[in-house]
């Protein structure tokens, strides 16, 4: 491609890219800055003055500090969810990879239609309710890891084929009980994935709205996509809180991309493709 | 106790009483088994009983297919169905043309690759609901940016979500807009996995580029397709939060899906059909997704 030709198509790509994907996210960044009176007008202009300090303290204070309590329940959520999601997956697809049994068809079955079956929803909840889980932070977490657990031990027992066998048979000989084997030889080495695994399942859960709505009722539990949502009537006519209040809720992922990003596009295109 | 014997006398004598230990436990399987097995395997098959009922939680009474009966009979139930189907093919058509365009652009020698690479994915790890109000507020028929900036250029812009004729086709864009990202960087990770003698041979054969575009590129990162297909496919059918958080199924039902039926039906307390609505989709995307699978994976063996 030829020098001039190859800057004029960069020219227009960086210029189209501007304008469909990062002028939502200005106008987001601009209404921040907004008193209520000019972010009702919805336009895309240049904030009157520096109201972002007094928006982001409104939004957080807002609801007995629903916010917060959202931020503290989102976290919770994610590091419960994720933690056992990485630890669990990775016992699965190490013994799946290693041993070869007639059961193994049946699991992989199983993994496949845990990624295309939707979940039932009444029955989950009908079923929450008969264990005491309903509406409680930790069945929630339970939730996250049974629906995120297929695309994570796809994840692992991918990377787990490349890890050579002769190390697990040497550990033994060494005298290390299985138990030892994997925790203490395997999950090391898996670390790269593990990390993969911990950013896509992060975003993933941090992100979730459905969930949370239908199996995670009350304010008190709220996560932070469902301030979202029940601040949507609320702030009808400020949409400088509700900007601010997405503009906030976009803070986690967004460090998760500028330090992650290598990881995140390897895992998603990896398990997309094996799944 | 039993594994610290075997542990402090293996290495010394061999006992013949104690069997080799498997170093992959069986057990390992068994958290990670019981939670999806409760959690998701149990509510699953329940639903295929409780679909046929009645249902209030508390008591459910036995009426055959009457829910089905109901999902093929009344109008905007049929509406859900139909569009979840228009917005599965919708988003997943603009997604494989759309992705793959991009990844070619983004894999030649364009200036700012790493940019453009960056700015069309990070709308993949933004809230879907944050994403959904911003466009709701953007697509404002009189008073949103769109139209506004359409009226600059002398185009009267379309009542994008209150038009009932285009409010599902407004949300399947948005839905594209969200999601483009993953199918490009898929096609991307499709296309750098091309040996570059195809193109190095098709070079000295005087091939112009679009001729290695049509003869190369896309047949050879077919694979790429069909994990974009069948993802975005998947994805579209079981779509709910961009929906709700944009139209809530409106205006009327003109842009209901069977994921947004469940959700009214549940809230309404007929849990019964809402339950039925989840076997539909269930339905839906066996008999969709399966052949689908089974077609694309079929011609990629032909090759």
């Amino acid at each position: 491609m030829s020098f001039v030709r190859r800057y004029w198509l960069g020219a227009v790509a960086i210029l189209a890219s501007g304008v469909v994907f990062l002028v939502p996210f200005a106008f987001i960044i601009l209404t921040t800055f907004k008193d209520q009176k000019q972010s009702a007008l919805r336009d895309f202009s240049w904030p009157d003055g520096n109201h972002l300090w007094s928006n982001i303290l409104e939004v957080v204070t807002t609801r007995n500090w629903m916010l917060l309590t959202a931020f503290i329940n989102s976290t919770i959520l994610t590091v419960a969810s994720v933690t056992l999601l990485v630890i669990f997956a990775a016992m699965v697809g190490f013994v799946l990879q290693r041993r070869k049994t007639r059961f193994n068809g049946l699991i992989e079955f199983l993994i496949l239609a845990g990624l295309m079956i939707p979940p039932a929803v009444v029955p989950t909840i009908w079923l929450l309710q008969g264990i005491g889980l309903f509406g409680k932070l930790h069945g929630m977490i339970l939730i996250e890891v049974a629906y995120g657990l297929p695309f994570s031990i796809i994840l692992y027992r991918a990377f787990i084929a490349t890890i050579p066998r002769e190390l697990d048979e040497a550990a033994i000989i060494d005298g290390a009980r299985p138990f030892d084997v994997f925790f203490r030889v395997i999950l090391p080495l898996l670390w790269p994935v593990t990390v993969t695994n911990i950013v896509v399942q992060s975003v993933a859960v941090f992100n979730d709205f459905t969930n949370p709505l239908y199996y995670l009722p009350g304010n008190a539990n709220a996560t932070v996509q469902l301030t979202l949502y029940n601040f949507q009537s609320q702030f009808q006519t400020s949409y400088n809180l509700l900007f601010t209040n997405i503009a906030l809720i976009t803070i986690p992922p967004l460090l998760v991309f500028l330090f992650f990003n290598r990881q995140i596009v390897a895992g998603m295109t990896a398990g997309a493709v094996k799944g | 106790m039993a594994v610290m014997t075997e542990t402090g006398t293996a290495s010394a004598v061999p006992l013949p009483a104690m069997k080799r230990r498997s170093p992959y436990p069986g057990w390992f399987f068994l958290p990670a088994a019981i939670i999806y097995g409760v959690l998701f395997l149990l509510p699953t098959v329940a639903s295929l009983y409780f679909s046929l009922t009645r249902w209030n939680l508390f008591s459910s009474t036995f009426i055959g297919f009457d829910n089905f009966a109901q999902f093929l009979r009344e109008p905007f139930l049929i509406k859900g169905l139909v569009n979840t189907v228009i917005y599965a093919v919708v988003t997943s058509g603009l997604k494989v043309v759309l992705g793959l365009l991009l990844a070619v652009l983004l894999t030649s020698q364009i200036a700012a690759r790493g940019y453009l690479r960056s700015v069309v994915f990070f709308p993949v790890l933004v809230s879907t609901v944050g994403v959904g109000i911003t466009f709701t507020v953007l697509m404002h028929p009189t008073q949103g940016m769109i139209n506004e900036g359409l009226a600059l250029l002398g185009i009267k812009g379309p009542g994008w979500l209150v038009d009932p004729n285009l409010a599902l086709f407004s949300v399947a864009l948005v839905d594209v807009w969200k999601g483009v990202g993953l199918a490009t960087v898929i096609y991307i990770a499709g296309i750098v996995a091309i040996p570059k003698d195809y193109y190095e041979a098709a070079r000295i054969d005087g091939a112009t580029s679009f001729q290695n575009f049509l003869y190369i590129t896309l047949p050879l990162c077919r694979p790429a397709t069909v994990t974009v297909i069948i993802l975005s496919f998947i994805g579209g059918l079981r779509t709910f939060d961009l929906i709700w958080a944009m139209t809530r199924g409106g205006p009327g039902f003109a842009s209901d899906t069977v994921a947004s039926v469940i959700y009214k039906q549940y809230q309404a307390g007929f849990y019964g059909l809402s339950t039925a609505g989840n076997v539909v989709l269930f339905i839906l995307i066996a008999v969709l997704v399966v052949p689908l699978t089974m077609l694309l994976n079929r011609r990629e063996g032909h090759e």
